[in-house]
């Protein structure tokens, strides 16, 4: 009774703040909120706001902060890890209506955009002038800037070009109790701390960005993409190994295995692959065109050597753009092959790759479930992809754990347990088999600063130690690691 | 871990419920959002695709009633499709849409005023063309006999709201003659005969636009087909489907498979983009009709758009000039819904004179999406508006292939106060060929 006059209260309150319209409190239409792209943990937020403007989401938080209610902010739901997800009924803070693009300098190449900006729409608003934002995670048909801020979102062409913190300025910042703050700055170096670069791939952990000044490239005059089919996984690994050891830098790099294929072909964007290959490569080249060519054929001369079946140069733009929209719906495409999927988010060195997937085929003999691959392979950044179908009782389980062996394979040979997708709820137990306890602490103290009470986007990133021990440490004190 | 979901009784209980195995190809990735005109408009998860789909399997699973929070968005989706053309795993979110509505069509009795007239309109109108064409006499006596200046000097129209009014305001003058009364029951091929098609002249298309679907019967003939139009058809079911009566649409779905199946012809041609989706989509919609089923596929398969059949049998090209700058909108029924995009640019570009020119985001949902415009216009009119904020500088006609959207443009047209046409493709190809005959 008291929790639901609380809440009563708590709407009431946020509906004077924001205006009527702008929260959504139904139960029944709060279904809709209960999880991002990650579907296999969920949570009905208490409630959903819009604000839209700076000054709104301050005045949310302030009041959230007052009351220590916790929140989690949200973009447009896209992300992999369940970093949107209000676990324990969190009120989500949605930035979506915050989606102008503010200003956009083309003499300093920089623009200013609200965090709910789509990213694809930044790259279509300023192509008439030859500009584009370069990081390009799959997702960025829908997905927005500030949920790729909050994920320090790559992409495939993020090989050559670098990762969203690589093309962040600056930042507005509303700090967990309401404060708001700017970090970095539109001309680049910044002095003493780098907190812009903190800020980024936090995951919502310490505080809400609601301005975002970003880098804007310059087209690259002269493109080639190179689409080479093997036979196997292994000639289609040393076909990247030697494209790389050559010293050529492509702009992207990625490879789909035969599973993934067929996914995507059966897709909205077919390419007509032969059935039976087990490799697809997809190589592009860009800069000037100057030497261009010269590196394409290069490339192809590499792939002929390692045994190709068929390479091939695209003929125009729209053959390379039907490529890529191919390769880019490769995890939506999933639906193909299965009600659910459990992407994971390895990183191994290059060379690791035929032995990883020979690893990871084994281990989804043993589970029993089918698993896909994609790999951004330039930089190591592996996606098995595992299906699986929920209705089935205990098959979500076995798939959480046949993802959790198969991050411990890219553990095993060095790598990480996440390139670009975030931990979120999904990775917290893998955190262990790459920090030691020591390493986590002082992570937590960071968040500490700004986030000592947990309540903006609790229970992210960082196991609790809630889970280990049997009292949870009162509010506001250092939250301790269980050595 | 997932905390155990709790799962009761589905909220479909009635036959025909939303198909489990097109919700479950839904892995909630969100490419569909942007594509979506509700949540460009709304920002809302639950007004998207993967949000309605989302409900759609939380009621099948018991764990959401048949009310407000589903039926709202389930009710305000247009149907218009655009994220099944960017959906990666292809589902199919129309066909979805459409089975929730017919849960809620079942469930609810019609309450109130607009309920039971759209039932009224649904089940004792559209499915008897006689009494169409009793309306549309009336409607054309309205406009005719000089009741309409009345009622506008009086300012009565002024009770209607405004989009309804709007709409008065530009319907067409209907014509004095369906097209059923004027076409004959077999139009000969002229010169060499290519072949036989049956023609379904709809119900929208039949009163009000009358005069495309004599000239699409001509622009048939004029490449050697022989064009018969059934007297026992009726209409095609889209509007009742849309709405949730799917009972009433397989009556008549069966009703067609039976007259159009009874003729020998090598195809049957639809000029409307929304009839001809439903038509290709009776398969789908009698599959648990063992009687029917195999009938309904097969007649599926002989359907084609106008547009599709001319650039697929191939089509002699204009001689007539027509010198106007035109620009085509995509009919959501045609692009998303049956992959039409390529031929009716095809057909309009092989006429000399016309200069296309291309509309940024054609494919965008105009709003009028049936008879959306009607039931939900806070929404189609921001659509609307868009839509003629898109169309190029310069152009004449704004041309696309669904009666639905030409009635909307035209309000879009009247609001904008330009003197800009709104044609058919058909129309647009029949003036180029009797263009040749004048210019001889």
């Amino acid at each position: 009774m008291r929790r639901d006059a609380s809440h009563r209260k708590m709407i009431e309150d946020l509906e004077r703040i924001l205006g009527p319209g702008r929260v959504l409190s139904d139960p029944l239409r709060l279904l809709a909120y209960e999880c991002d792209g990650y579907t296999v943990q969920k949570g009905r937020p208490s409630a959903v706001v819009f604000p839209g403007s700076t000054e709104e989401v301050a005045a949310v938080v302030r009041y959230l902060h007052r009351h220590r209610i916790p929140f989690v902010p949200r973009g447009a739901g896209t992300g992999l890890s369940g970093g949107a997800t209000a676990l324990n009924g969190e009120v989500v803070i949605s930035l979506v209506r915050m989606n102008r693009i503010l200003h956009i300098d083309y003499e300093n190449r920089y623009a200013i955009v609200e965090p709910g900006v789509v990213n694809r729409k930044l790259s279509e608003r300023t192509a008439s002038r030859g500009y584009y934002y370069a990081p390009d995670p799959s997702s960025q048909q829908a997905c927005t800037i500030g949920g790729n801020v909050g994920e320090n979102a790559g992409g495939p062409h993020c090989l050559k070009y670098g990762v969203t913190t690589h093309h962040v300025l600056a930042l507005e910042w509303v700090l967990p109790d309401g404060e708001v703050a700017l970090v970095g700055g539109p001309n680049g170096d910044d002095i003493g701390y780098d907190l812009r670069g903190l800020v980024i791939g936090s995951e919502g952990t310490l505080g809400i960005v609601t301005r975002i000044w970003v880098r804007l490239l310059k087209k690259p005059a002269g493109v080639r993409t190179v689409l080479a089919l093997f036979d196997t996984v292994e000639d289609a690994s040393r076909a990247v190994s030697e494209v790389i050891s050559r010293g050529i830098v492509p702009g992207a790099l990625e490879m789909m295995d035969r599973l993934a294929i067929r996914a995507v072909e059966a897709g909205a964007y077919p390419v007509g692959y032969p059935e039976d290959i087990e490799a697809v490569l997809l190589l592009e080249l860009d800069g000037p065109e100057e030497g261009l060519e010269e590196q394409a054929r290069e490339a192809v001369d590499v792939c002929r050597r390692r045994r190709v079946r068929d390479v091939r140069v695209a003929s125009g733009e729209a053959e390379r753009a039907l490529w890529w929209n191919n390769r880019k719906t490769a995890f939506g495409a999933m639906g193909n092959l299965s009600p659910d999927y459990l992407v994971q988010d390895g990183v191994i060195p290059r060379s690791a790759l035929p032995e990883v997937l020979a690893r990871i085929a084994e281990i989804s003999r043993d589970s029993g479930l089918r698993i896909a691959n994609v790999f951004h392979a330039g930089d190591g950044n592996l996606h098995p992809l595992i299906l699986f179908d929920s209705r089935n009782p205990g098959e979500t389980e076995r798939a959480v754990e046949t993802g959790s062996r198969v991050l411990q394979v890219c553990a095993d040979v060095g790598g990480s347990i996440t390139g670009e997708h975030g931990v979120g709820l999904e990775k917290i137990n893998e955190m262990a088999k790459i920090f030691s306890p020591r390493d986590l602490d002082y992570q937590m103290k960071i968040r500490e600063v700004w986030n000592p009470e947990e309540l903006c986007n609790p229970g992210k990133i960082f196991p609790r130690p809630a889970r280990c021990i049997d009292r949870q440490p009162p509010l506001g004190r250092p939250a301790s690691v269980p050595v | 871990m997932a905390a155990p979901e709790e799962r009761g009784r589905s909220a479909f209980q009635w036959p025909d419920p939303p198909d489990p195995d097109k919700y479950s190809a839904c892995v909630h990735c969100g490419l569909c959002l942007e594509a979506c005109p509700t949540y460009q408009e709304l920002g809302l998860e639950d007004q998207s695709p993967r949000g309605r789909v989302y409900l759609i399997r939380a009621a099948a699973e018991g764990r959401l009633p048949l009310d407000g929070a589903l039926v709202d968005p389930v009710f305000r989706c247009l149907d218009c499709r655009a994220c099944e053309t960017v959906c990666p795993s292809g589902v199919r979110v129309g066909a979805l849409i459409e089975e929730a509505r017919g849960q809620v069509f079942a469930a609810r009795p019609a309450r109130g005023g607009p309920g039971r007239l759209q039932r009224l309109i649904l089940r004792k109108i559209f499915p008897y063309p006689g009494r169409l064409r009793f309306l549309a006499r009336l409607g054309r006596w309205y406009q005719r006999s000089g009741l309409r200046r009345l009622v506008r000097a009086a300012g009565l129209l002024r009770l209607l709201p405004p989009h309804l009014r709007e709409m008065e305001a530009v319907l067409p003058d209907i014509p004095a003659r369906t097209s059923r009364e004027q076409l004959p029951p077999r139009w000969p091929a002229e010169g060499t005969r290519r072949g036989r098609v049956a023609l379904l002249t709809g119900c929208v298309m039949d009163v009000l636009f009358a005069g495309t679907n004599v000239a699409t019967a001509r622009v048939l003939a004029r490449n050697g087909f022989d064009v018969v139009t059934p007297s026992g058809q009726t209409c095609c079911g889209a509007l009742h489907v849309h709405a949730g009566d799917r009972e009433t649409a397989k009556t008549m779905a069966r009703r067609n498979i039976d007259v159009f199946l009874s003729e020998d012809v090598d195809a049957i041609v639809v000029n409307a983009a929304g009839c001809g989706s439903a038509l290709k989509e009776y398969g789908e919609l009698l599959r648990a009709d063992s009687l029917y089923r195999e009938k309904a596929e097969r007649f599926s398969r002989m359907v084609r758009d106008i547009s599709e059949f001319l650039a697929e049998a191939g089509f002699e090209p204009p001689k007539g000039r027509i010198d106007a700058r035109i620009t085509y909108h995509d009919a959501c029924h045609h692009c998303h819904a049956q992959g039409i995009r390529r031929q009716p640019r095809e057909l309009l570009r092989r006429i000399p004179g016309l200069e296309l020119i291309e509309m940024p985001d054609s494919e965008r949902c105009c709003g009028s999406a049936g008879i959306y415009n009607l039931t939900h216009p806070e929404l189609a009119g921001p659509l609307l508006d868009r839509k003629m904020a898109d169309v190029p500088e310069g152009v004449e006609a704004i041309v696309t292939g669904n009666p639905g959207c030409m009635l909307q443009i035209m309000v879009g047209v009247h609001r904008t106060g330009t003197s800009r046409k709104v044609l058919h493709t058909v129309d647009v190809l029949d003036a180029a060929y009797r263009a040749e005959v004048e210019t001889t």
